[in-house]
């Protein structure tokens, strides 16, 4: 654990203002770069001493968006440190819980934050007088994506009921089949969505990269898995630091990461490029529709892969309420931990790519060490990559539709700077 | 509020964030699903998260994560010189909040423990919320904040009443819903102590109170105290709870009582 101390500044989420730096003096670029400063909270310094049963508490708060992803993978490096396995209920409802943050997410990023963008308006709000269903469609989804949540979990914004080994409050087989009555209903808003997306003249840019997600051998892999790339590695997911291979920036306060090539992309482009088998039969019809074919190489399709697994995720909750209605909700106590020194690294694909939460208990079961590698920071250096290739291609173009076209790319990205690279200042030196 | 700061009647309303998940403003953008007439009332001239649009002109600034930076006490002031009325939006603004977590360890071993041997890069001090920095007007708790309670807070502020905060504890809400007492179930909760007006959603969902909405005004220590005896608990078994989200408001009492900031 000696190297764990340099690595913990990843677990700020990429928060405030970013910032695009251009310099193409003389026709000839001088700088291209996409800056990251962040407002650090010292999450991994601040967990030390704190009990194993607030771990996943404490480290939703990292993010307000994917908290229900933060909760989860804490949980699971928790349970495989203390050595605690969760049986099959839990197993299944924290799935579903995962399905109404990823619907949630990227519905928000998709209508809210890019959608304006082809619309030529500023924000979403413009849009509720001028395209009143399309909006009503977008709160419409978010609602039953957050009622999903709050179903499981009490609320979507730092889930209640998650614990080690368990929940410590079971949805009723009522509310259960109330959300899947809601979901079915869903499935016209889902062909609604595909088909606005399918129309949406998205820029032309190709760049092949890396791509990196979980994969598991039965399922589209959201919650635990290997470690996978587009060039052909695998790793365990203690092994994560085989592909983070983090390095410093002195311009950005986001650690850059790089494995096989100079730099890799995580998030729904790769999660698709990489398991599109596993992905539910209605979700490749819409990946059809919305001209996904992996490799997809094109990264301001990472949003268009967005909107294919919100279709997924909507049938394959559906499916998990089915088979949980099958087996009846067991009223299960969250097992009993037995309380040992221990270490553990838990990871999923949440909305924005692979999280890593590591954690080191003592034997009075309060942790000593953690580390939290987060999506965004992953993708730092490969958005940096995809600038400087794509700057030369538009260069010639007024600099208001250079402006849109790199805010575009950097919004593409979801970056947690929160949803909103909309706040972005571009530069041009 | 007068009618020449309004525009065409709207009050111009800013939105800004801090050292803080962002939670309480996507909660916001969630209380428009069900109150999208909120948008018939006010003009929102600043919101990064959700909008490129930035006016620097408003009346009511919603300000949401704590006080980290000493550089971030410029940008409060500029905040509070600007808003006729400051609203501190969760538990990060209001309490300090989970963030000031750090305050717990040496500021110094929390900077190395993060940034080794690059610690001077980055600015940070112990957090804070923002009402040790600048005046605040109103609280919506909470973390994150209960969507109602913000639109009930909203309505009051255009109405220019006192915003509706309860302050009795968690425990009011949580009989109401005829919940089992935790502590009747072996668990531990705050509720006796803390604000309530989030519905006692924690203990509702079968997690005891983590007091993410600060301590009521005049909590019964002793009663809290002989609840906790009843269930072989200590004082120190609280505080240590307690920390969660008052780690500030735990110090400052040790600076009153003791005259030393800990640790």
């Amino acid at each position: 654990m000696a190297t764990l101390k340099v690595d913990v500044h990843h677990v700020t989420r990429v928060e405030g203002h970013g910032n695009i730096v251009v310099d193409t003096r003389n026709g000839e670029i001088k700088e291209c770069r996409f800056e990251v400063v962040e407002a650090p909270r010292f999450f991994e310094a601040f967990v030390r001493g704190r009990p194993y049963y607030e771990l996943s508490h404490i480290t939703s708060r990292i993010c307000g968006i994917c908290s229900v992803g933060h909760a989860t993978t804490s949980l699971r490096a928790t349970e495989k440190a203390l050595g605690v396995e969760p049986p099959e209920q839990t197993v299944l409802l924290r799935k579903l819980n995962f399905h109404g943050e990823i619907i949630d997410s990227h519905v928000l990023h998709t209508y809210m934050l890019v959608a304006p963008d082809f619309l030529g308006v500023g924000s979403v709000i413009p849009l509720a007088t001028t395209h009143t269903d399309v909006v009503l469609r977008a709160l419409r989804i978010k609602k039953l994506s957050g009622d999903l949540c709050a179903t499981i979990g009490g609320r979507h914004t730092h889930p209640i009921s998650m614990t080690v080994g368990g929940f410590t409050h079971l949805p009723t087989e009522a509310e259960l089949g109330e959300m899947h009555a809601r979901l079915v209903d869903a499935r016209a808003d889902m062909d609604e969505t595909v088909a606005l997306f399918a129309t949406l003249p998205w820029p032309e840019f190709e760049r092949e990269t890396e791509y990196v997600s979980l994969k598991k051998d039965d399922e589209y892999a959201f919650i635990d898995g290997t470690v996978v790339t587009s060039d052909g590695f695998s790793y365990p997911i203690e092994d994560y630091r085989k592909v983070t291979n983090e390095e410093c920036v002195p311009f950005s306060t986001a650690k850059w990461t790089h494995h096989n090539r100079e730099s890799y992309m995580v998030g729904a482009l790769a999660r698709l490029n990489n398991n599109f088998d596993q992905l539910h039969p209605r979700a490749k019809e819409a990946a059809a529709k919305l001209g996904l074919e992996p490799i997809v190489t094109n990264p301001f399709l990472n949003s268009a892969a967005q909107v294919v697994e919100m279709v997924h995720c909507v049938e394959d909750s559906i499916h998990i309420i089915d088979e949980l209605l099958t087996r009846g909700i067991q009223s299960e106590e969250p097992p009993v931990v037995d309380m040992k020194a221990g270490e553990g690294v838990g990871s999923c694909d949440v909305p924005r790519g692979t999280l890593f939460h590591h954690y080191v208990y003592g034997e009075d079961g309060h942790c000593t060490e953690a580390n939290c590698i987060i999506p965004t920071n992953q993708n730092m250096a490969n958005l940096n990559h995809d600038m400087q290739a794509l700057v030369p291609q538009i260069m010639d173009k007024p600099q208001d539709e250079i402006r849109l076209m790199l805010e575009m790319l950097v919004r593409a990205y979801d970056p947690c700077i929160s949803c909103s690279a909309h706040f972005l200042t571009v530069e041009f030196v | 509020m007068n009618n020449e700061s309004m525009n065409n009647g709207k009050p111009r309303v800013a939105f800004f964030d801090f050292a803080c998940c962002e939670g309480c403003q996507l909660t916001v953008i969630d209380a428009l699903q069900t109150h999208l007439d909120l948008l018939d009332a006010v003009e929102i001239v600043q919101f990064r998260e959700a909008m490129t649009e930035k006016g620097e002109d408003y009346h009511i600034a919603f300000v949401e994560g704590s006080c980290t930076r000493a550089s971030d006490e410029e940008r409060l002031k500029r905040i509070r010189e600007q808003a006729d009325t400051v609203v501190a939006l969760g538990a990060c603004a209001h309490l300090g909040g989970i963030n000031a977590l750090k305050n717990l360890h040496p500021l110094e071993d929390v900077r190395r423990w993060v940034y080794g041997d690059k610690a001077d890069w980055y600015e940070t001090y112990e957090a804070r919320p923002i009402s040790a920095v600048i005046g605040v007007d109103a609280v919506i708790p909470g973390c994150p904040i209960d969507r109602e309670e913000f639109v009930k807070v909203v309505k009051a502020l255009l109405l220019g009443k006192k915003p509706p905060i309860p302050d009795y504890p968690v425990c009011v809400e949580c009989k109401l819903k005829e919940n089992v007492c935790l502590f009747h179930v072996g668990k531990f909760c705050l509720g006796p102590v803390v604000r309530a007006g989030c519905g006692a959603i924690c203990p509702t969902f079968g997690d005891g109170c983590e007091g993410c909405r600060g301590l009521i005004p005049n909590p019964n220590e002793n009663g809290m105290k002989d609840v906790l005896a009843e269930a072989g608990l200590t004082v120190e078994d609280v505080l240590s709870r307690f920390t969660m989200f008052n780690a500030y408001q735990i110090q400052e009492r040790a600076v009153e009582e003791e005259g030393k900031w800990l640790p």
